[in-house]
């Protein structure tokens, strides 16, 4: 056998390497594939969702019309289609059918409608078309007619959509001012109430006599505040009269005449007349909605702004729960503990922790915080309150808490990780100087594991911002009336319940009642939740690197 | 090495010899006074021994040196003087070492007071990551020493004493790790020395040091001995015979031989020392 003389074979390309080359890197392809793939996913239908589409006018063979925007689109097999008892020309195989996005769910009762190709005999792009989003029902396609303010109609000379737009102007202007009383005057006013009736409840349970000069203070309070109550409630009234002035007087394709009160109008728009920069316009304006506006119609239209806030806020509340326990508790681990059997088998709890299904934590967070601890702080701090529950009901406190033990196994590997990393040198080092074992841990120890003990924030924000499950137990609702932090004391209201993105995303996808209008929506908040979490990380991973940084040298 | 055989016999002889020899120098030495004094010390790593019934008197202001072979616990000995050996799991040390006249490892003594006495330098330079400033005043710190202008001047005397103030008193805020290995060896100097100790233990200092930095720890450690005890260990004995008033020679945890560094290069008692400094093993 002579080395020389044999030709190169499969051996020899497997012994070079090369196919161990190709797997390794075949499989990194292959992640990063589907990582691309499926943010691409997101980000295509998220963010299409805000451009404004043309409305359709189409001519179908019974002599209706339909006007409206391409949702959907398939091919079926025209068998299938002979089925259900349609006629379809002998020479056809297959049918394109199309989903049309119709609105008028107050007209027709459905907002979408599928169409075969072969019932269309024309279609058209009319200019005149229009939309309107509402505040109810969904949107409106049709074609406007005219204004009405109070009870006259406006000439037919004016520059009609001059006159919307100045009117429309006018409604969101009012509409603001209305949502100040409500929303902060009124709020303030009924917060302050609800004070008072558990003041007065608290001097109750105390025994004050009903003479009592407390008493009398807080009947002289509540007197003030109903007043006050009063007063908002007249300005209220009179704003309601006002945005109720003006009615836009539109019809529909099919020639039904409707009226559509600029108070309930969000926006009002006619696609297959704008130009290319005046749909930016709209497609930014929309985004904006969504991102800093309330959600309205079940959350299927409007904004996530609660729901980014509940997020955002309870990660950092989590962050704070988790990083002090888990870092404490690695100190004591790696530092104090003495090595042995028994630290092993907590170390292997504790990692074996991290692997637990979360809605277990759910199921742990609502017995023990919400039930057991919530309901006992109730009865020893808020008894006024019962048998209304204050902390005894899930919350953004339980929830932040919950998950701060949910992500405190990572916290504590990652320290102790870092721990184990400093130099024995720097310690004994510390230790000639006359250093005791804590002031070496202060002032040298921890300092230098800080990197580690910011990659398992990382870590811990990472997984705790993308859970959802636990959250459902504990504190996430569909919709929560206001937002944990507000303008009165104690401001951050630990107590209430609140949003989040992640069960944002399952409520509107699954548990909507229009889930075909709400599917684009499911896409926008997926990628906004994952830009959230990216920002969130990088923020830590800035930090991190800029403390990796100054104590570099001494880690290698 | 049976130690029975040849330990209690020879360490007794040894023992004898070092005071011996202590109480000739005395006249001509300025500095006199016992410094640390150690009887009879085992330490045992689990079941094994690892130092047999030392027992030797170091003097004060003066430089005494370890010698031997690697693993025959001159290291292990230099830690026992600030309790180093503490940190170690599985240690167990009998026999007394005294500082003073008091045992340091009396149940009575405070560890980290002890080691603000008896100062440590490592083999290789083990600076913070903090600035040379921060490295220099922490023993400083850690005593409770706030004022600034105590501090600054501490640093600065610190420095000058480690013969690095000229080098570095420009950027005494940059981070320590910049430093060049020699310098961050005389930084730890430093370090050791601004909290004023009575014993400075250097455990092969310059080791991890290339020539021309190896010649100005040995230099600085000539002008350190003025005010302090040194007690070195090193591998190198032109080192040894360079920086030390008195050697010690140890062989497998037994003190072989000590004495004034002249006497035990050129005419050494022992076979196995003679062996050694002749460079048959070792």
């Amino acid at each position: 056998m002579d080395n020389a003389d044999r030709r190169p074979d499969v051996r020899d390309w497997v012994a070079s390497g090369q196919p161990w080359i190709w797997l390794t890197a075949g499989t990194v392809s292959m992640s990063l594939i589907m990582v691309v793939g499926l943010l691409a996913l997101i980000t295509l239908r998220g963010m299409g969702h805000f451009w404004p589409a043309g409305v359709v006018e189409l001519s179908l063979r019974d002599g209706s019309l339909m006007l409206g925007e391409y949702a959907d689109h398939e091919t079926v097999t025209a068998a299938r289609v002979r089925g259900l008892g349609i006629e379809v020309p002998a020479e056809r195989e297959f049918v394109d059918r199309f989903l049309l996005k119709v609105g008028n769910r107050d007209v027709t009762g459905a907002d979408f409608r599928w169409v075969n190709d072969i019932d269309i005999v024309a279609t058209r792009y009319p200019t005149a078309a229009f939309v309107a989003e509402r505040e109810e029902w969904g949107n409106f396609y049709g074609f406007v007619d005219g204004i009405r303010e109070g009870e006259t109609q406006l000439d037919e000379g004016v520059d009609l959509w001059a006159e919307i737009d100045a009117r429309l102007a006018r409604k969101q202007d009012l509409a603001a001012r209305i949502a100040a009383i409500e929303d902060d005057a009124m709020d303030s006013v009924n917060y302050a109430l609800e004070r008072l009736r558990l003041r007065e409840r608290r001097l109750e349970l105390d025994g004050v006599p009903a003479g009592d000069e407390a008493h009398a203070r807080i009947a002289a309070e509540r007197a003030e505040l109903d007043q006050r109550y009063q007063d908002l409630s007249a300005e209220l009234a009179a704003l309601h009269h006002d945005i109720e002035r003006d009615v836009l007087l539109v019809h529909t394709v099919d020639g039904e005449a409707r009226e559509l009160p600029f108070a309930k109008l969000v926006r009002v728009f006619r696609p297959n007349g704008m130009s290319w920069l005046a749909k930016l316009g709209h497609y930014f304006d929309k985004a904006g909605e969504f991102v800093a506006d309330d959600p309205r119609e079940a959350n299927t239209e409007g904004g996530v702004f609660p729901a980014i806030f509940g997020t955002v806020l309870m990660v950092l509340l989590m962050s704070v729960f988790v990083t002090p326990f888990g870092v404490i508790a690695a100190i004591y681990l790696r530092e104090y503990a003495q090595q042995g059997t028994m630290t092993r088998i907590i170390r292997i709890a504790v990692n074996n922790l991290a692997g637990v299904p979360s809605v277990v934590y759910g199921v742990f967070g609502l017995g023990f915080f919400v039930y057991f601890l919530g309901g006992s702080i109730d009865r020893l701090f808020f008894p006024e309150a019962l048998p209304a529950p204050t902390f005894g009901t899930p919350g953004l406190l339980w929830s932040s808490v919950t998950l701060a033990l949910l992500t405190v196994p990572v916290v504590i590997v990652a320290t102790e990780e870092g721990l184990s990393r400093i130099p024995r040198s720097i310690r004994e080092g510390s230790l000639a100087l006359g250093a005791t074992k804590a002031e070496t841990l202060w002032r040298t120890v921890l300092p230098m594991a800080t990197p580690a003990m910011m990659t398992g924030l990382i870590l811990a924000v990472a997984r705790a911002a993308g859970e959802v499950a636990p959250l459902m137990m504990v504190g996430v609702v569909k919709l929560a009336p206001s937002l944990p932090l507000d303008g009165n004391f104690p401001f951050l209201h630990l107590d209430r319940k609140f949003m989040h993105l992640g069960f944002h995303i399952y409520d509107v996808g699954f548990q909507s009642p229009n889930v075909e209008a709400a599917r684009p929506l499911v896409y926008a908040t997926a990628l906004l939740l994952v830009i959230i979490i990216v920002a969130l990380n990088l923020a830590a991973i800035t930090i991190r690197n800029r403390l990796r940084e100054k104590y570099n040298a001494a880690e290698t | 090495m049976s130690r029975t055989a040849a330990g209690p016999g020879a360490e007794g002889a040894v023992s004898g010899m070092s005071l011996h020899t202590l109480r000739e120098t005395t006249a001509s030495a300025q500095a006199s006074a016992t410094c640390l004094e150690v009887a009879k010390l085992n330490l045992y790593y689990g079941d094994k021994r690892a130092l047999n019934d030392i027992n030797m008197t170091i003097p004060s202001k003066m430089v005494t040196a370890f010698i031997g072979p690697s693993g025959c616990g001159k290291s292990t000995l230099l830690r026992c003087f600030n309790r180093m050996n503490d940190l170690i799991d599985d240690v167990h040390i009998d026999g007394e070492v005294r500082l003073d006249g008091q045992n340091i490892y009396d149940r009575a003594v405070n560890v980290a007071q002890l080691r603000r006495r008896v100062g440590m330098v490592f083999q290789k330079p083990n600076p913070f990551p903090k600035s040379i400033y921060e490295n220099v005043a922490y023993g400083l710190r850690i005593q409770g020493v706030k004022s600034r202008r105590v501090l600054d001047k501490a640093v600065e005397r610190a420095l000058r004493g480690a013969a690095l103030w000229d080098e570095v008193k420009d950027r005494v805020h940059d981070n320590a790790l910049g430093l060049s290995g020699g310098q961050q060896q005389r930084l730890v100097i430093a370090r050791a020395i601004a909290i004023e100790p009575e014993v400075l233990l250097l455990d092969e200092p310059a080791s991890a040091l290339d020539p021309i930095s190896t010649l100005k720890i040995e230099e600085l450690i000539y002008e350190l001995k003025r005010d302090y005890t040194i007690v070195i260990v090193t591998h190198n004995m032109q080192q040894a015979a360079r920086v030390s008033d008195y050697t010690a020679f140890m062989y497998m945890g037994d003190l072989i031989e000590f004495g004034e560094t002249r006497t035990l290069f050129t005419t050494p008692r022992r076979k196995q020392t003679e062996d050694y400094i002749t460079g048959r093993y070792g």
